[in-house]
């Protein structure tokens, strides 16, 4: 035991001279919670407009009006040209063409129907369709509104069902809440499985690994001299995070920060198995890199950070089983947005040991002492 | 310069190449995996998302309106609630996304009064995907509203909103993510790559043999360059041909303005990893600023995944620094929108002038700092 602290003791000392790993560990965290909580906005809002109304009529004008005034659209063409207005969604000055017939207002009153075409850029689809959810439902807001503007019959009632919504957990829809804890989890997983590989497979490419091999040393002894001292820094990098989180976004602490500490320690073996993994099969350390980086992107894609795990289709979501960066960002979002308590995460405890179990086993057994 | 010596040094640096095969894999086999990811797994589509009904009326309606949400393929009604407490408990572990609450008396208000209301809670705890379940929700509540009111006489005027998605009628994801992933792969293999290669060898020291060599610093940096140059713009043919052919990606402009604006853009990707070459020490260092300098910038800023208009206005400025800012709508602009140069001649005419000025700025400090 006494060898695996000197082992770690020797780590620390390599990891604090290292000019470029020191600021990377500590700044890194920091540096992409910042700036991908920041940038990380799905929010559909700023939307660009274009409208064509042939109809200029106090309906017509008030349907416009409605959408310049709803702060999700900012009229940026205004005019009667359908090839102009096209020309305008083609350049990307509009994400948005909204075109009202001739007699709009004449065919409300008269005929009780009346049509809107609207037109969505939609190479970015998940975009025009909550663009078009909005603009929907801007137009359903103003039919509410005919009668009242004596368009419609006084007395009509729309009838139906009026339903009220609510957002629980997080009312303000304040999307920085829901990223920054997934953000935190997928950070400190990259981190410390790019490192742990490099760090591996520098000591191979430089040879010094040759002069541990013909030590005394023992292949557990060596394993944990180089785990554990990533393990410990990756606590360091989730306090550090979560306090960035906490102060600069004002992230929701609603579960135990005790269970998320907890649940981190077990969570470490998992990357950092994973890292040791990619070393074994790797001569450079830019064989190294590169395949820590293909699976980390493969495993970030999946893990719900960037779109929901539910949407994926149902063999993904089982080959997500094996994502364990999927549980750490599941995991955070449930306790740290909803306060869920042990028994509501039990499921990803038991996943993550299992896993972490099966990937270090695998790290240990298929390191060779070999050159 | 000497021909003969260049093609020697180009030689030996295919070689270096193709023997790393580990390394050619991955370097290949990163986009495909990317653009297979976002073609068949990510998306944000909604489906069969368990909900839990509480339903305080149990009558004819409430019943009704119950199996017109489980069968629209959006929801699967996973609970059906007892009592208002069992909500919280729901949401909590995971198990619901959005409960409906039916208050009692519903059916009896909805045909004596014409109109009846209803709650809807999401799980904000995802913003958007709760919005947008909350509005598939609204626009089926809707619908059987006014049905059941149409019954009766005064419904009150329509308005029928004709949509179209414009350029992506199915509404892929796919679309806007493969100008996304060429814009990565270039940058990639380009940048990191070259960067990589010439700082390994200023690690190993062979970077002083190859100065004290009859090679001129500019014949350095083309052999350096060259092979990668040629194995991104393979990669990018082969992510678009896979694109076309799996995902249905048009191809409605010109291909050799698309080839031409690449290669302008890859020469841009060189300089900048000929320039992170001359500040690192060594490969991890090279691979570091490589990744936090350039692959972050361009997947987080460039409006890759996150829409700009939504992000502060510090990182949109930002945004405007990074090369595939300006490259990502010229990808879209030829492929999906068909459009040419005579929209595009802003984009083209940035990124001639990013390649010139990094390009001048590369070579000068390669030859002051290594030469």
């Amino acid at each position: 035991m006494r060898t695996v602290l000197f082992l770690v003791q020797k780590e620390f000392l390599q990891i604090f001279r290292n000019r470029t790993m020191l600021p990377l560990l500590i700044f890194m965290p920091v540096v992409q919670t910042l700036l991908l909580s920041f940038a990380a906005n799905y929010e559909i809002k700023n939307l660009s407009l274009g409208i064509i109304d042939h109809d200029l009529s106090p309906a017509s004008l008030r349907l416009v009006n409605k959408f310049s005034s709803s702060g999700y659209f900012q009229v940026k063409y205004a005019g009667f040209s359908r090839a102009e207005a096209d020309k305008e969604l083609a350049a990307d000055r509009v994400d948005l063409i909204i075109e009202i017939q001739a007699d709009f207002e004449r065919a409300l009153v008269r005929e009780g129907h009346a049509n809107i075409a609207i037109n969505a850029n939609a190479i970015n689809a998940s975009k025009a369709g909550i663009a078009m959810g909005y603009a929907t439902g801007i137009v359903q807001d103003f039919r509410r509104e005919l009668p009242g503007l004596g368009l419609a019959p006084p007395g009509t009632n729309p009838g139906g069902i009026q339903v009220s919504y609510s957002n629980w957990y997080n009312p303000e829809l304040n999307y920085k809440y829901f990223m920054v804890p997934g953000i935190l989890g997928e950070i400190i997983s990259l981190i410390i499985c790019f490192l742990t590989a490099l760090n591996i497979v520098r000591e191979r490419e430089m040879g010094t690994i040759d002069q541990l091999n013909v030590t005394p040393l023992q292949k557990w002894q060596f394993i944990l001299g180089k785990l554990l001292p990533f393990w410990m820094l990756s606590q360091v990098m989730l306090a550090l995070g979560l306090t960035v989180g906490y102060l600069v976004f004002h992230i929701p602490m609603e579960g135990s920060l005790l269970m998320v500490f907890g649940f981190s320690l077990l969570f470490a073996p998992c990357m950092l198995g994973l890292g040791f993994l990619i070393s074994n099969f790797a001569d450079t350390q830019q064989q190294a890199m590169l395949t820590a980086w293909f699976f980390l992107v493969v495993f970030i894609l999946m893990c719900g950070l960037f779109t929901p795990v539910e949407s994926m289709p149902l063999w993904a979501q089982r080959a997500n089983w094996l994502n364990p960066v999927q549980y750490f960002v599941s995991f955070m979002r449930m306790v740290l947005m909803k306060g869920a308590t042990f028994a509501d995460v039990r499921g990803h405890f038991a996943s993550v040991l299992a896993y972490g179990l099966v990937v270090n086993g695998l790290a240990v057994w298929t390191y060779r002492k070999r050159s | 310069m000497n021909f003969r010596r260049l093609q020697s040094f180009f030689h030996k640096e295919f070689l270096h190449i193709l023997r790393d095969r580990r390394t050619l894999l991955i370097l290949f086999g990163m986009p495909l995996a990317q653009v297979l990811l976002f073609g068949f797994v990510l998306s944000n589509e909604i489906k069969d998302t368990n909900i839990a009904v509480l339903d305080q009326s149990k009558d004819v309606e409430s019943i009704a309106l119950t199996n017109k949400l489980a069968s629209s393929g959006y929801f699967h009604v996973a609970l059906t609630l007892q009592s208002a407490d069992h909500l919280e408990p729901a949401f909590r572990s995971g198990k619901i996304k959005m409960a409906v609450v039916f208050p009692p008396q519903f059916g009896k208000q909805l045909t004596h009064e014409g109109s009846a209301a209803l709650q809807i809670i999401g799980d904000a705890s995802d913003p958007n995907t709760a919005t947008t379940l909350i509005q598939y929700a609204q626009g089926i509540v809707f619908n059987y509203g006014r049905q059941r009111a149409s019954s009766q006489a005064s419904a009150g005027p329509t308005i029928a909103v004709q949509t179209r998605m414009q350029y992506n009628p199915e509404q892929k994801a796919v679309f806007t993510f493969v100008p996304g992933v060429i814009t990565l792969i270039l940058m990639l293999v380009s940048a990191m790559m070259t960067s990589i290669t010439i700082a390994r060898e200023k690690e190993l020291g062979t970077m002083e043999v190859l100065l004290v060599s009859p090679l001129q610093p500019l014949e350095i940096i083309l052999g350096k360059t060259s092979p990668y140059l040629l194995l991104s713009l393979l990669s990018t043919v082969v992510v678009i041909v896979l694109s076309m052919t799996i995902f249905g990606m048009p191809m409605r402009g010109s291909v050799l303005l698309l080839a031409l604006e690449c290669i302008l853009y890859t020469f841009v990707a060189l300089s900048l990893g000929i320039f992170i070459s001359t500040r690192a020490n060594d490969q991890m260092g090279a691979m570091f600023m490589s990744a936090l300098g350039l692959l972050m910038p361009t997947m987080l800023l460039s409006g890759f995944i996150f829409p700009r208009e939504s992000m502060p206005w510090a990182l949109q400025v930002i945004g405007y620094a990074i090369p595939a800012t300006w490259f990502n709508p010229i990808v879209k602009g030829v492929m999906i929108k068909g459009i040419g140069l005579e929209v595009l001649w802003p984009q083209t005419m940035v990124l001639l002038g990013m390649a010139m000025f990094f390009l001048v700025l590369s070579l000068r400090n390669f030859k002051d700092k290594l030469a």
